[in-house]
C-alpha cells in the first residue's frame, strides 16, 4: 500500500491545523459561547473567510521563538556581567528608558491580557488563533523589557516601582487610561484600537526610533530586546491590517462604525506618542532623526500609503489627522517644557538642551523653534545657572479623555493653550483639543468616569494612609510623591548634580583609568 | 504608487537575505540605519525562497525570516516559495 | 587608554524592583519572579468594562475561591515566556525527528489496521477537545486574577493548540486529509462522541474562572491523558502501532510535567480556605461523573471488553491524585 502522503502546501496546512479545529456548538447556543461577538454592532457573516496573516503553527512558533530568546537572554546576561550599562552615551539617555520601563512596558502586559480576551471571544478560529499568539508574544515583550532593564534599575534611580508609578503618577495615566480604554471596548474596537492603530499606524513610530536612538547610545541592552519584540511586531501588524479589512469587507454597515473606532484611535494614539516626540528631541544624548522626520517617514508616508489602501472601502484619513502636520513642529517642545516645569513631580530627571542641542533643534524645526522655544528654554537655562531653578510645585489641568496636561496649543496660534469643552449631565468637562472633545462628546458615560491623577490629588485621594493633609506645615507635593513612591532627590529633579549622574561619572572613572 | 518596506537587523543571518531581496527587486532601495537594514521598494516587494538558498547553499524555510525581521509595510501573502508585501492600489 | 572592565566592580544600589522586595527582601531576584510577581495592575482602573460594566477590568471576583494573596499560586516550572518557549522547542525537536522518521521510513503503513482505525476513531476527533481546552484555558489568561496562574494558563492554552496540531498530523500521516472531515463528523454527530462533545461545550458557557480550572485542566485532564495517552499508548506499543507511540510521546511527556502545575495550583487554593477546599471538592466530583460518562463510549471503542478495567484504573490513579492534593471526593 502505498502510503506517501502528498506534501502539503503551507496555505492548506495551515488550515487543517487551525480552522478545522472549530466546530458551531449544538448543545450551547453559539450566543452563548461567544456572549461579546455582537454588542458593538458588527456584522461577520462568514468568518471563513478570513484570511490568515502568517501561517505559523505552535511547533514553528516554539522552534522561531526559542531561538529569539536564547540570543536575547545570552545578549543581557553578557550585559549584566561587563557592565554594559556604562557603555552607554551619558546616563541622562536612561531618562528615555525610565519612561519606557514606567510607561510602555506594563502596558504590553495588559495587551497581552487584551488579546487572549479577543483569542477566546471571536467566533472565528484563524483570527482566535492570531490573537493567541499576539497575547503570548506580548506577555514575552513585558518580560524581556523588565528583564533588560532589571540591570538598569541596580544601579540606577527611577526603575525601582514601576508598576505602582503606573497606576498613580500623573504622566503615567496617559498610556495607562489609553489601555484601559482599549481593553473595557469589545473585542472589535480593542483589534482597531491595539491590533490596527497602535500596532499599525504607530508601533513604528514608537519602537524603530526608540530602538535606533539605543543603538546610537550604546544601550545594547534596549536595542536587543527592542529589535527582538519587533519581529513580532510584524506578526501583530499583519494582524491588525488583516482584521480591518475583513471586518470592512463583511458588511458595509461596519464601515460607519470602524470609521469612528479608526478617528478615535489613531487621535488616542498621537497623544500617547507625544512622550516618544519629547523623548526622541530632547532625551537622546545622542539623536537619530527628529520626532518631525520620524512622523514624516512612519506616519506620512507609511501611513499615507495605508489609508490610500484602505480607501477601496471608504475609508477616510481620521480628521483629526490634518491638524498632526502641524502640530508635529511643536509638540515635542511643549511636551518637554512641561516636564521640566514639572521635573520636581516626575521619576526621571529633566535638563534644558545645551547650545549644541539647541542648534540640531534650530536646524530640525526650522519653522518653530527659534520663534517660539529656544528664547524660553535659553532663558531657564540661565536662571537655572544664576541658582534660580524653578519647579513648578502645583500640578496642571488634564484632559478629561487623553490625560496629558492641558499644554498643547491652538492648531492655528502657536501661543495660545488650546482648550475645549463639554457639558454632561450638568457639569463641565475640559479637553485639549478638537479631537479629543470629539471622543469625550461620543462617549461622554464612559470618559467621566477617568481617574485623573490632578483631580484625585485635589480631592485629597492621593496620600499615604495617617496622613493629615489639615496638620500645619503640610506639604501637598511631597506626600503625593510618597504616596508615589518616588524618592524626592533621587528619583525627580535635574539630571545635573543627581545620583545617576554622580555614579556614572564616578562608575565610569572606575572602568577606564586604572586608577 | 505607495511604498512598502521591511526592515531587518544587521547580522550574519540577514546578510544573505538582503543580498537575494535586492537581486530579486532591482527597484528596491537600501537604507543602511543603526542596527537595521531597511529596503524599500515602490509597489511591491517578494523574496524568493530559491534565492536565498542558492546564496546560504542549505535549505531555507521563509518563516525563519521572522527571527531577524523588524518590520514591514503592505499586504502579506507568504507561501513555500514566497514572501510577498504589496499595496493593492 | 587601557580600558579593563573587568578590573571594576561595582556595588549596586538595589538588588531588584521594590515590588519584588517586599515580597522576597532586597537580594537578587530570577527572571522568573521579576517577570511574573505584581505585574498585573490591581488598584485602579479608569473605566468599566463595557462588557461586563459591574465589575473592573481585574476584578478578583470572577471566581468563588478567594485568596489572600494570588500570587501564592506559583508555578512549580518557574515559566516566564523564554523558559516556556524553549523548554517547548527542545520538546518539539524531539516530535519532529519522529514525525520525520515515521514519514521517511514509511513506518504509519506498519500499524495493524485495527489498531490505525482505533487511532482515527479516538485520537483524531479528540483534537476538538483539545481546542476546547485553548478556549477555556484563554479565557482564564483573560479573566483570571494575578499572572502566577493567568501566566501559565496561556501557555497551557497554546500546548493545547499544539496538541490538537499534532492529532492532526497524526491523522494526515495514517491517512489523507479526508480524515479529518470523517472525524470532524465524528464529533458533530457520531454517536460514540455527543456525550464528550456536550460535556466540552458545557465547559465553554462557565463563567467561573477557577471552576473551569479544575473542569478542565484537573478533571478533563485528569482522567482524559491517562487513558489515552498512557493506557492506549501501551496498547498500541504492545500491538506492533509504535509509530502512533512515537507521535504521541508529546502528549505524554507533557501531561505528566502539566499535572504537576495543575496540582500545585489545586493544593494551595485548597489549603488556603476550608470554603476553597469544598467548592473544588465539589465540582471535582461534579466533573468527574460527567467526564466518565463523557469517555465510557470512547473507552469502549478503544478497549472493547476491557473498556471498564482500564477507566476503573484510570479513576483510582485519580481519585489518589485528589486525595493527595487534600479533597475528600
Amino acid at each position: 500500500m502505498d502510503m506517501h502522503v502528498k506534501k502539503l502546501g503551507l496555505k492548506e496546512k495551515y488550515a487543517h491545523m487551525t480552522r478545522g479545529l472549530g466546530w458551531d456548538t449544538t448543545y450551547q447556543p453559539m450566543e452563548k459561547v461567544f456572549p461579546q461577538a455582537t454588542f458593538e454592532g458588527i456584522k461577520i457573516h462568514d468568518w471563513e473567510k478570513w484570511e490568515d496573516p502568517f501561517r505559523l503553527t505552535m511547533d514553528a512558533y516554539w522552534k522561531y521563538q526559542a531561538e529569539k530568546e536564547r540570543k536575547l537572554y545570552a545578549v543581557l546576561d553578557a550585559f549584566a556581567q561587563n557592565n554594559g550599562h556604562l557603555g552607554i552615551t551619558d546616563a541622562r539617555y536612561l531618562s528615555a528608558i525610565k519612561l519606557f520601563l514606567t510607561g510602555i512596558s506594563p502596558l504590553e502586559y495588559v495587551a497581552h491580557r487584551g488579546f487572549a480576551a479577543a483569542g477566546r471571544n471571536f467566533p472565528g478560529v484563524g483570527p482566535r488563533v492570531a490573537c493567541l499568539m499576539q497575547s503570548i508574544d506580548e506577555v514575552r515583550h513585558a518580560q524581556t523589557q523588565i528583564h533588560a532593564i532589571s540591570n538598569y534599575n541596580k544601579h540606577y534611580d527611577g526603575f525601582h516601582d514601576f508598576k505602582h508609578m503606573l497606576e498613580r503618577v500623573w504622566y503615567l495615566s496617559v498610556p495607562k487610561s489609553f489601555f484601559d480604554d482599549a481593553f473595557s471596548a469589545g473585542p472589535f474596537e480593542w483589534m482597531i484600537a491595539i491590533g490596527f492603530s497602535f500596532e499599525y499606524v504607530l508601533t513604528n513610530l514608537l519602537f524603530v526610533p526608540f530602538m535606533s536612538g539605543a543603538a546610537y547610545n550604546g544601550d545594547m541592552a534596549t536595542v536587543t530586546f527592542g529589535f527582538s519584540a519587533q519581529s513580532d511586531e510584524a506578526r501583530h501588524m499583519t494582524l491588525g491590517l488583516e482584521c480591518i479589512k475583513f471586518m470592512l469587507e463583511q458588511d458595509p454597515d461596519n464601515l460607519p462604525i470602524v470609521q469612528k473606532w479608526i478617528d478615535k484611535w489613531a487621535w488616542r494614539g498621537i497623544r500617547v506618542l507625544s512622550l516618544v516626540g519629547m523623548m526622541m528631541d530632547y532625551m537622546l544624548p545622542k539623536r537619530v532623526m527628529s520626532w518631525k522626520e520620524a512622523w514624516e517617514i512612519y506616519f506620512e508616508q507609511n501611513g499615507g500609503a495605508l489609508f490610500n489602501d484602505l480607501a477601496r472601502y471608504g475609508i477616510k484619513v481620521p480628521e483629526c489627522l490634518t491638524q498632526c502636520s502641524v502640530d508635529k513642529e511643536h509638540i515635542s517642545h511643549q511636551a518637554w517644557a512641561t516636564f521640566y516645569q514639572y521635573g520636581g513631580a516626575a521619576a526621571f530627571h529633566t535638563w534644558m538642551p545645551n547650545d549644541e542641542e539647541m542648534d540640531w533643534l534650530s536646524a530640525k524645526y526650522p519653522n518653530t523653534f527659534d520663534k517660539y522655544y529656544r528664547p524660553r528654554f535659553t532663558y531657564w537655562r540661565e536662571q537655572a545657572e544664576q541658582g534660580n531653578r524653578f519647579y513648578s510645585n502645583t500640578l496642571p489641568m488634564l484632559c478629561q479623555v487623553c490625560q496629558i496636561p492641558m499644554l498643547f496649543t491652538e492648531p492655528d496660534d502657536p501661543t495660545q493653550i488650546c482648550y475645549r469643552e463639554s457639558e454632561y449631565k450638568g457639569e463641565k468637562y475640559h479637553t485639549c483639543s478638537d479631537g479629543c472633545k470629539h471622543i469625550f462628546d461620543d462617549e461622554p458615560e464612559k470618559y467621566i468616569q477617568a481617574w485623573l491623577p490632578v483631580h484625585q490629588i485635589y480631592q485629597g485621594n492621593c496620600f499615604n494612609e495617617g496622613v493629615d493633609p489639615t496638620a500645619e506645615g503640610f506639604d501637598p507635593l511631597a506626600e503625593v510623591l510618597k504616596w508615589y513612591h518616588l524618592e524626592h532627590g533621587k528619583d525627580n529633579l535635574d539630571y545635573e548634580g543627581s545620583r545617576d549622574q554622580q555614579n556614572f561619572q564616578a562608575w565610569r572613572g572606575m572602568a577606564t583609568q586604572n586608577t | 504608487m505607495s511604498k512598502v518596506f521591511i526592515a531587518f537587523q544587521t547580522n550574519e543571518d540577514t546578510r544573505p537575505i538582503i543580498e537575494a531581496i535586492l537581486a530579486d527587486n532591482p527597484h528596491a532601495v537600501l537604507d543602511e540605519q543603526p542596527a537595521m537594514v531597511k529596503i524599500d521598494a515602490e509597489g511591491e516587494l517578494v523574496i524568493k525562497r530559491e534565492s536565498i538558498e542558492e546564496l546560504i547553499g542549505r535549505d531555507f524555510d521563509l518563516q525563519e525570516l521572522q527571527v531577524n525581521l523588524i518590520t514591514i509595510s503592505g499586504h502579506l501573502d507568504e507561501d513555500d516559495d514566497q514572501f510577498k508585501l504589496s499595496w493593492l492600489n | 587608554m587601557q580600558i579593563d572592565l573587568r578590573t571594576v566592580s561595582i556595588k549596586p544600589l538595589r538588588n531588584t524592583f521594590d515590588h519584588i522586595a517586599r515580597r522576597f527582601g532586597d537580594k537578587p531576584a530570577s527572571r522568573y519572579q521579576e517577570g511574573t510577581y505584581d505585574i498585573q495592575q490591581t488598584d485602579i482602573f479608569h473605566y468599566r468594562p463595557l462588557w461586563e460594566p459591574e465589575k473592573i477590568l481585574f476584578d478578583k471576583s470572577r471566581t468563588k475561591i478567594e485568596m489572600k494573596d494570588w500570587y501564592a499560586l506559583k508555578d512549580p516550572r518557574q515559566f516566564y515566556y523564554g523558559a516556556y518557549t524553549i523548554a517547548r522547542a527542545r520538546q518539539q525537536e524531539a516530535a519532529e525527528s519522529n514525525f520525520e522518521m515515521i514519514e521517511e521510513r514509511g513506518l504509519a503503513a506498519l500499524v495493524p489496521e485495527a489498531l490505525r482505525d482505533i487511532a482515527l476513531d479516538v485520537l483524531i476527533p479528540l483534537r476538538h477537545v483539545e481546542w476546547g481546552g485553548n478556549m477555556g484555558n484563554s479565557y482564564i489568561a483573560a479573566y483570571g486574577y494575578g499572572t502566577a496562574i493567568t501566566q501559565p494558563c496561556l501557555y497551557h492554552a497554546m500546548d493545547h493548540l499544539a496538541v490538537a496540531q499534532y492529532l492532526t498530523r497524526i491523522a494526515l500521516t495514517l491517512d489523507t486529509p479526508v480524515a479529518l472531515d470523517t472525524a470532524k463528523d465524528a464529533w458533530m454527530n457520531g454517536a460514540l462522541w455527543q456525550p464528550m462533545r456536550q460535556h466540552v461545550e458545557n465547559l465553554l458557557v462557565l463563567q467561573d474562572w477557577f471552576e473551569i480550572f479544575v473542569a478542565q485542566n484537573l478533571v478533563l485532564e485528569g482522567l482524559t491523558y491517562p487513558l489515552f495517552f498512557d493506557h492506549l499508548d501501551s496498547k498500541f506499543a504492545a500491538g506492533g502501532g509504535t509509530a502512533i507511540s512515537m507521535m504521541t510521546r508529546f502528549m505524554g511527556e507533557w501531561s505528566a510535567e502539566t499535572a504537576k502545575w495543575v496540582d500545585a495550583q489545586i493544593k494551595v487554593a485548597a489549603a488556603e480556605s476550608a470554603e476553597n477546599k469544598q467548592a473544588i471538592a465539589d465540582w471535582v466530583v461534579e466533573y468527574r461523573g460527567r467526564t466518565l460518562e463523557a469517555l465510557a463510549p470512547l473507552a469502549g471503542r478503544a478497549f472493547g471488553a476491557e473498556a471498564d478495567a482500564v477507566l476503573g484504573e484510570v479513576l483510582a490513579a485519580f481519585n489518589a491524585r485528589c486525595a493527595k492534593l487534600g479533597l475528600s471526593v
